[in-house]
């Protein structure tokens, strides 16, 4: 999923700590990075073990928990939402003994969709791991920023706790089924290369409830909501432009992962989708079987680039169409990270029929993306 | 009648007649202007561009947490974060670093460097974080990475990417340029790096400068800072960008008032030459007057004629003054800086920036001077009866009036009094009000004292000696001495107050030199390189240095820096062995003393500095709290035992034995080492031996000599401007003697005309002209330095000590005077002459006839 964006779009001064952020950015798009081997590789046969799994894992580059959902205000409408916390590991001289050393940096974001307002309304911020400020915890999902904290609790339910500038929320998020290890093991490869891959779990159908803020009001929301949990030393292919994905709970109680990465030459260099139905059984698909098509594009006003907003994806025999909440779901940060990229809230119809609910993530379609 | 008409024929005949008198009035006051134009634009642009740059190091944060001492423990940080009131945090690590490849440069070896957490910085003080090159996001974070300003790479000669090596004790760590800050103010040398790279390298694990607060919105910032003031307890200063200003304010206020007021001297005395030439300008045409006075012209517009004449000349002199300073304050800083040799505003690369108000200012001051100095003729012209003043040898009649002395002496005795007054908001107000006084009512009694003396010498030359030359010279001097001592007004003031600055300048420079011997007892100081309160000598390098053969004695300082008032700069605290029995033989005391015998063991004594009685109320005798963090639970109690001269720190400095700071502090490090000689070892060897320690390389070894030679240096440096002033204020005067004597030469043409008649030969004449200017200046130059003399002890012993906060003594630059007299003199006298000779040339008969 996409790396967030330095939202304050403020001067260009931002442009320095935002090109830091874009590191992580960098490791889902075109840059390799010469990794140091004290980082640990991803392998397969490893088997997740929880609760400690939950927790951070320090040995690895990047890890993230990332959440989406829908909710619902009391006026019943729509309202998407997007919540992630990084860790990222830097090269920062693991020998100093400073407090300070800002050895693991944390990295969170909000977004929230609201079709009222027509575009995304997000914040962000990052801080080093250091005096109990900002950490991610082993053992146990526990990740704090600040005042912003994202927690698994006692009965396995997530609490989040966001309050920025203009907007902010304070959500329980309460698991309604097992969590979906991705690739079957947990394992999920990213290309052709078996280095190429990442531990990866998912928890879908969270139950959300709590409230949401906005401009200092707050409304009380309930709803649906998918967590990623994702950590990794080395990703992407050289090659690689960017990648489409999307995470949906289903109506019927099934779950839904789908994602290709491609090249930049044109064609996908990897794809992969899991469908979980409401009984637990898993369908994972070949990257041949997994096809996206884009059915109708949108063109950024802010920025010009073309998103693919509507979406069709087949997974083996299933035809899937993507539609977005509202098109302007994109997230310019040209003044920060320089990074663009789509990400919004998607309904998902099953071979016509209305199916269920998703984020749908769009990366790599901002041509000049320099880094 | 025309007014505008007589107007332009007055003021163009006049000047036609004597351009040389107009233009010396406006170069005067041109000159006047100039110089305080110039100094004030500086020191405004240097001032204002050194504020600014020290705003620009603390971001736009509501509040700054502090310790008393430079650092504090770095726990402070999260414990502020995590208080609701706070929304950012933002710890910075601020070190003055020595750069290895400028180690000899031992005053200005030193970068600054701020360690930052550019998360944090963002939000506070966006302009210090450093632009990475691409590809290098994360150098912002590095173990290795710094970041430095335009000014500090041109200075280091590095660019991105080249490596920097720097000096922390005896190491030298090596860093690579990541970037720049483009952000920071022209000419500012800082360097910027992670906050635990800068704590891991330079040995300040755990420690933090300051943290800057950005409060939550609603926040009462007062409230809030008592509040927070309460809770840090003694050992923190909590303050705000106002506090930051006040002190940035009061470490260069003193100087750059005393440097306008000097550069006012010029202006002053500019006023004094315009009051002479425009008095001999009245008196000259005082038959002219007197004949439109009779045609009709009333008293009232032969004022508004003289003044408006005045009010020309001080039009044109002050506009020319206002770009001729601009001009010159632009080259200066262009080539020199804004810091004038003072130090102040080290590195600082000001731009000018003009304001209509100051140059409104000095526009309004040059030519109110020429009002001011035209006023007095003005009015005695208009006032004049018609009838005495259209005969001929009126002139010195119309004087009689300014020989009046009580007006004078009124001045001097309201000098008296003001000498006695207390500083206003710590500037020397009431001491410089002094100095005017008495400039005025000195020069103000120069004719009646001139009258007086050239009275009894004419006497005495008439029963004596029955010299003609002499007879005639005295005679003239001491029957119309108004006039000359008008014309000697201007090179008066110029002269005393030269006397004065020698003076002043002289006992500066002399004390200091007798307390740099006093301070500087050892034959060879050690020091390393030091950056914040850590570095030094630890023990093992001490005992080191201690065991190195051919030391007779050798004495450790620790050097702390201390806020006492968080409006005020910081003090030093100097922990050293002090003579217990005598203070006196190790430190400069003045003064009463507490006796040892009479200290008890309950209060530790500190002897202060002179600036510590006068800005925090150190009296001796007196206990006082220090905020000096302690090892143990207790705070303990000082007691001022002494107060000691120092000139080396304006801000105030405490000294204490290092074994009880060592016992209160627990901190065993010492900055510099004082190595006494042994009989047989030379310092040449003793240096040799110290380059060989392990840590050799590190030391910056000196000897007192040197140290001596450099202050003097920099003390000299300090006062460059102040000779310039100086000169400028002489030429000034000089330029008045040669306008006033060809004036009155020419003036006295019928007179001259008159003693050829009776036989008196042109020689004669000529030689009684030259003695009449040397006689005359012969008087100037003792009244003078009489005058200047009361001026030097005004600035030695009420302006310095209220400024500066430090005395001094009195020490008369003997030979310097007595050449500058001299030359006064003989400059005087030739100016004289060559002004006669052109007054002499005419046709004899000619000149009679002109006396109708």
């Amino acid at each position: 999923m996409v790396f967030s964006t330095y939202a304050y779009g403020k001067k260009t001064w931002l442009l320095v700590f935002a090109r830091m952020v874009t590191i992580a950015w960098s490791l889902f798009t075109a840059v390799s990075f010469a990794e140091s081997p004290r980082y640990m590789p991803v392998m397969p046969d490893y088997d997740l073990v929880f609760p400690k799994d939950y927790g951070s894992h320090q040995g690895f580059r990047i890890e993230w928990w990332y959440v989406t959902g829908w909710l619902e205000t009391p006026d019943e409408k729509p309202l998407g939402f997007q919540v992630t916390f990084f860790r990222y590991a830097t090269d920062h001289d693991s020998e100093n003994p400073s407090r300070f050393a800002p050895k693991h940096l944390i990295i969170a974001h909000l977004a929230l969709s609201d079709p009222a307002v027509g575009k995304l309304l997000h914040e962000e911020k990052t801080a080093r791991e250091s005096f109990d400020l900002a950490y991610a915890r082993q053992g146990n999902t526990d990740v704090k920023l600040d005042d912003w904290t994202f927690v698994r609790v006692a009965d396995g339910s997530y609490e989040v706790e966001m309050q920025g500038s203009n907007i902010g929320l304070k959500l329980s998020l309460k698991p309604t089924q097992p969590i979906l290890l991705q690739g079957g093991d947990g394992f999920s490869r990213k290309g052709p290369e078996p280095e190429q891959a990442s531990y990866y779990y998912s928890e879908p159908h969270l139950q959300v409830a709590g409230t949401v803020f906005r401009h200092g009001k707050s409304v009380t929301v309930s709803g649906s909501a998918w967590l990623d949990h994702e950590w990794s030393s080395d990703i992407l292919d050289p090659n690689a432009d960017g990648w489409d994905w999307v995470g949906a709970n289903l109506d019927d109680g099934s779950a839904l992962m789908a994602f290709q990465i491609r090249l930049k030459k044109g064609g996908k260099l990897w794809a992969y989708a899991a469908l979980r139905d409401a009984a637990g059984h898993v369908t994972l698909f070949e990257p041949e079987q997994v096809e996206f098509t884009p059915q109708r594009t949108w063109r950024s006003p802010h920025t010009d680039a073309v998103y693919p907003v509507e979406m069709r994806i087949r997974t083996g025999e299933t035809e899937w169409l993507l539609t977005p909440l509202f098109d302007d779901q994109e997230l310019d940060s040209r003044q920060s990270t320089a990074a663009v990229y789509w990400e919004g809230a998607v309904t998902l119809s099953r071979d016509g029929q209305p199916a269920g609910r998703g984020y749908l993530e769009l990366t790599g379609y901002f041509r000049p993306l320099d880094m | 009648m025309d007014h505008g008409l007589i107007f332009r024929w007055l003021l163009f005949g006049e000047w036609r007649s004597h351009l040389l008198q107009a233009v010396v009035v406006i170069t005067a006051i041109a000159l006047g202007v100039a110089l305080g134009y110039a100094i004030h634009l500086i020191n405004t642009a240097a001032y204002n561009e050194f504020s600014a740059a020290t705003k620009n190091l603390t971001g736009q944060s509501d509040l700054q947490v502090r310790g008393t001492q430079a650092m504090f423990d770095e726990r402070l940080y999260p414990a502020l974060m995590a208080r609701d009131d706070v929304v950012t945090a933002n710890p910075v690590l601020e070190l003055d670093v020595v750069v290895s490849a400028k180690q000899t440069e031992r005053s200005d070896n030193k970068l600054k460097i701020l360690g930052i957490d550019l998360f944090r910085a963002m939000e506070i003080s966006p302009d210090l974080i450093g632009m990475p090159a691409e590809g290098k996001p994360l150098d912002g974070l590095s173990d290795d990475a710094i970041f430095l300003s335009p000014a500090a790479m041109e200075w280091l000669q590095v660019k991105q990417d080249e490596s920097l090596q720097l000096r922390v004790g005896t190491q030298t760590i090596n860093f690579r340029v990541a970037g720049g800050l483009v952000r920071s103010r022209a000419g500012q040398r800082i360097a910027v790096m992670d906050i635990a790279t800068a704590q891991w390298r330079f040995q300040h694990l755990g420690l933090l400068s300051r943290i800057e607060l950005k409060l939550a919105e609603g926040v009462n910032h007062a409230a809030f800072k008592t509040k927070l003031t309460q809770e840090l307890g003694e050992y923190y200063r909590v303050t705000e960008s106002a506090d930051q200003e006040t002190r940035v304010n009061n470490m260069s206020r003193a100087y750059r008032v005393n440097l306008n007021m000097l550069a006012l001297v010029a202006l002053f005395t500019g006023a004094f030459l315009v009051f002479s030439s425009q008095a001999l300008s009245v008196i000259r045409r005082r038959h002219q007057f007197a004949l439109l006075r009779v045609l009709g012209l009333t008293r009232r517009e032969l004022l508004q004629q003289i003044l408006s004449e005045g009010a020309v000349l001080g039009v044109v002199g002050s506009l020319l003054g206002l770009a001729l300073g601009y001009v010159t304050a632009f080259i200066a800083l262009q080539y020199f800086g804004g810091d004038l040799g003072s130090g102040f505003f080290k590195g600082v690369q000001p731009a000018l920036f003009f304001s209509v108000s100051s140059a409104a200012i000095f526009f309004l001051l040059g030519l109110g001077v020429t009002l001011l100095g035209s006023a007095v003729p003005a009015w005695e012209a208009a006032n004049a009866n018609t009838a005495p003043a259209l005969k001929s040898g009126s002139e010195e009649m119309a004087l009689k009036r300014l020989a009046r002395p009580w007006p004078a002496l009124l001045c001097l005795g309201l000098a008296g009094l003001f000498v006695l007054m207390p500083p206003i908001f710590d500037l020397p107000v009431f001491g410089y009000l002094a100095i005017a006084l008495l400039l005025i009512g000195g020069i103000a009694l120069m004719p009646y004292i001139s009258t007086l003396f050239f009275s009894m010498a004419s006497t005495w030359n008439n029963t004596r000696i029955y010299n003609v030359i002499a007879a005639l010279t005295l005679a003239r001097l001491a029957n119309a001495s108004n006039q000359a001592s008008i014309a000697l007004g201007g090179v008066l003031a110029s002269f005393s107050l030269m006397v004065a600055m020698a003076i002043m300048v002289t006992s500066f420079r002399e004390s200091v030199d007798d307390w740099l011997e006093q301070v500087l007892p050892a034959d060879i100081y050690v020091q390393l390189a030091a950056s914040g309160d850590q570095g030094g000598f630890q023990l093992p390098q001490q005992e080191a240095i201690a065991a190195i053969p051919g030391v007779s004695r050798y004495d450790f300082s620790r050097f702390i820096k201390l806020t006492l008032d968080p409006g005020r700069p910081e003090i030093t605290l100097i922990a050293r062995p002090i003579d217990a029995t005598d203070p006196r033989n190790t430190l400069p005391i003045i003064g009463n003393t507490v006796e040892p015998g009479l200290l008890t063991d309950d209060v530790i004594p500190i002897w202060v500095s002179e600036a510590m009685v006068d800005l925090y109320n150190f009296t001796v005798g007196k206990q006082v709290r220090l905020p000096l963090r302690t090892a143990g639970p207790d705070t303990p109690q000082f007691i001022v035992a002494g107060v000691w001269r120092d000139y080396g720190r304006q801000f105030g400095a405490i000294q204490m034995q290092l074994s009880d700071y060592q016992l209160l502090s627990n901190d065993l490090n010492v900055n510099t080492a004082a190595l006494w000689l042994q009989t047989g070892t030379t310092a040449e060897q003793l240096m040799a031996s110290l380059k060989n320690l392990s840590f050799g390389g590190a030391l910056d070894i000196t000897q007192s000599s040197d140290i001596r030679t450099l202050s003097l240096e920099i003390f000299d440096r300090s006062f460059a401007v102040t000779y310039l002033l100086e000169a400028v204020a002489v030429v000034i005067g000089l330029l008045g003697v040669a306008a006033s004597f060809s004036a009155q030469a020419l003036a006295r043409t019928k007179e001259f005309g008159m003693l050829r008649h009776i036989g008196v030969m042109r020689r004669q004449v000529l030689r009684m002209l030259a003695a009449e200017g040397g006689l005359l200046t012969v008087l100037g130059v003792i009244l003078g330095f009489v005058i200047g003399w009361g001026i030097s002890l005004i600035l030695v012993f009420v302006v310095n000590p209220q400024s500066f906060h430090w005395t001094m003594q009195l020490h008369l630059p003997w030979s310097w005077l007595a050449i500058v007299a001299l030359v006064m003199v003989v400059l005087a006298g030739l100016t004289a002459l060559i002004a006669g000779r052109h007054a002499v040339s005419g046709n004899a008969i000619r000149a009679v006839r002109e006396d109708w």
